[in-house]
């Protein structure tokens, strides 16, 4: 009867990091690094990866010698830049992810995620670098990742010109579009540090005047949030296919997003739990997260299947080239990966997590949250390669590049994990979370 | 057939849940517990098993989501074939979506008649209440009486003890 008879001593947690915990992030990080040396290595010399003639790409070992469509980068280097914006879109959305789900507890008036809520302040310790990150790469890889930033574009009577992309000039234009993802990402790095100095001070002082301005500054954050992750996703992601446009894509982003936000929380507190952190969290509370997660799964596959069956129903050319490419084109490059999505985004986490008994059992758990998150990094994988590297991508670089930032979100991740208490002490819900049944 | 029982009525729900612990640790079975809304962790307190309606769920979700693809195959596939957007006769996405409502349609309404039934909740003339003000603002604990006399006096005293604000006996027809 645990949850009827009432438990004292809810004390401060830290979580004290062992050097074989931040050797392994190094390790991962010397492992995605190996890889890319590899890919690279690879790439360059022109073996490993396949080339489908069909592209009318010659198989191409001197740099820049097939030019009609890189404009400058060899493909090494292109592979390299967009793995690198491929990666940090994924790392970035499950960053701002964390700060969402503080805010949209706090507005809820929700108490049973109190003993969690530190996890999720912590995923955004990775907005910052992120940020960065995204700017350098946005700078030196512009042309290798957007059709629209190409030289003459836009300009009547150029041999570059588009009508279309031209017509797209008001708002895919250089200065607005920085201005606009430096506004997105200010306004997510602004809310989250916010919201996690309020919970601090919480910690310190007590009383429940911190819990009321974290709902108001939560309720503002999920304003902006709304507009602002469907609006980034037009910008990172949709506008690298710049002929095409739906206008599911900023809902299918942060679904995407949202679900391996959730299972990144999920998988983070099963290890804490598992390391002997946590006292207070049980079945109880990973039964919610995977409530969340099979419910979220479905959402994103709700929304996959509304943006693909308008399209397949339609058949306008223009909207169908979006799926042609994924769906058999390029020589089939990419039609294993556009079913792999499916399954391992809706398939799996549906028919695994559909019983009571899945949601409160860590190893169930613990397999369907890195199926997530291998998925829906598969899923970005889809999204950007397409369009950018045409049949030329493959797996060894951007899978490293993967690792590199893997290790780098954990170093960072962890090191915010570990810089307060893992229970926020004074937060006036924390009793309703310890007693929490489902 | 007729049964007697012993109602404890109690005025809040936490001390109703820890009356459950005590009552049960003293060997008394309880028949029933009557409630105005559902009181959290009030199954694991009674030690009711599990439900087993999500199986059955899962299999009338099954059946609707069969008896949608069949229809529409047999419909559109076999029965009187169009050619509908240029699309194949068998055109599986345009099929998701009725699917996927049949599936839903058949898992609620067969739930609903599963659980009614089971619970004896279906229509009927002289439906069989213990104390009407479970209905409203009382928590109503039914123990049945098997034996003697003293047996009443006893649970009185057991329930009354662990916060019953008054305890009444009633007859109740059975089938």
């Amino acid at each position: 009867m645990a949850t009827l008879t009432h438990q004292d001593g809810v004390t401060a947690e830290h979580l004290q990091l062992s050097p074989s915990t931040r050797k392994k992030f190094i390790t991962i990080i010397a492992a995605g690094v190996i890889l890319l040396i590899i890919g690279v290595v690879l790439a360059a010399l022109g073996i490993g990866e396949e080339h489908s003639a069909a592209t009318g790409h010659e198989v191409g070992t001197g740099a820049g010698a097939s030019a009609e469509h890189h404009e400058g980068s060899p493909v090494w280097l292109k592979r390299v830049l967009v793995s690198l914006w491929h990666s940090n879109v994924y790392f970035i959305g499950i960053a701002v992810i964390g700060t969402f789900f503080v805010a949209l507890q706090y507005v809820a008036y929700a108490g049973w995620s109190v003993l969690i809520k530190r996890i999720n302040e912590a995923l955004s310790a990775w907005l910052m670098p992120g940020a960065i990150i995204m700017l350098i790469v946005f700078f030196v890889g512009r042309h290798d990742l957007f059709h629209w930033t190409h030289d003459g574009i836009m300009t009547l009577g150029h041999e570059n010109y588009d009508a279309i992309v031209a017509g797209k000039s008001g708002f895919l234009n250089l200065p607005f579009y920085v201005i606009r993802m430096v506004t997105y990402l200010g306004i997510w790095w602004f809310f989250s540090e916010r919201l996690r100095k309020l919970s601090l001070e919480e910690d310190i002082n007590g009383g429940t005047e911190y819990f009321h301005k974290s709902i108001n500054v939560g309720a503002l954050f999920l304003v902006l949030f709304a507009v602002s992750s469907s609006m980034a996703a037009w910008d990172w992601v949709m506008s690298i296919d710049v002929h095409w446009f739906s206008t599911m894509f900023g809902w299918y982003v942060f679904a995407s997003w949202w679900v391996s936000g959730i299972a990144a929380v999920t998988l983070a507190a099963i290890y804490l739990k598992q390391a002997g952190y946590l006292r207070f969290l049980n079945a109880n509370h990973l039964h919610d997260l995977g409530k969340l997660m099979f419910g979220f799964s479905i959402f994103w596959t709700y929304i996959w299947f509304s943006q693909f069956m308008l399209i397949w129903y339609a058949n306008f050319p223009e909207e169908a080239v979006y799926f042609n490419q994924r769906l058999g084109g390029f020589n089939g490059h990419y039609t294993w990966i556009f079913y792999f999505n499916l399954i391992i985004n809706f398939a799996f986490p549906f028919l695994v997590m559909m019983t009571r008994d899945a949601k409160r059992q860590m190893i169930m758990l613990k397999i369907v949250c890195i199926a997530i998150l291998i998925g829906h990094w598969f899923d970005f994988y889809l999204m950007i390669m397409p369009a950018t590297m045409k049949a030329e991508s493959g797996f060894v670089i951007e899978i490293g590049i993967a690792l590199i930032f893997l290790g780098s979100f954990l170093l960072l991740f962890t090191k915010r994990l570990s810089q307060a208490s893992l229970v926020p002490v004074h937060h006036p819900f924390l009793d309703e979370s310890v007693h929490h049944t489902t | 057939m007729t049964k007697r029982f012993a109602l404890g009525i109690f005025d809040d729900e936490d001390v109703l849940l820890h009356a459950i612990e005590n009552i049960r640790a003293a060997g008394v079975k309880i028949h029933d517990v009557f409630s105005p809304y559902p009181v959290h962790g009030i199954d694991d307190a009674l030690g009711i098993e599990r439900s087993r309606l999500p199986i059955a769920a899962f299999f009338f979700g099954l059946t609707g989501l069969s008896f949608a693809l069949w229809m529409q195959i047999y419909m559109l596939g076999f029965d009187w074939p169009m050619i509908i957007g240029g699309k194949p006769h068998i055109a599986l996405p345009a099929f998701i979506p009725v699917s996927f409502e049949m599936t839903v349609l058949f898992c609620a309404h067969g739930m609903v008649i599963t659980f009614f039934t089971i619970s004896k909740l279906y229509p009927r003339w002289k439906v069989p209440v213990m104390d009407v003000r479970a209905t409203d603002d009382k928590f109503v604990m039914a123990i049945e009486l098997k034996d003697d006399a003293s047996e009443l006096s006893r649970l009185t005293q057991l329930l009354r003890e662990n916060g019953a604000s008054e305890v009444n006996e009633k007859e109740m027809t059975q089938k």
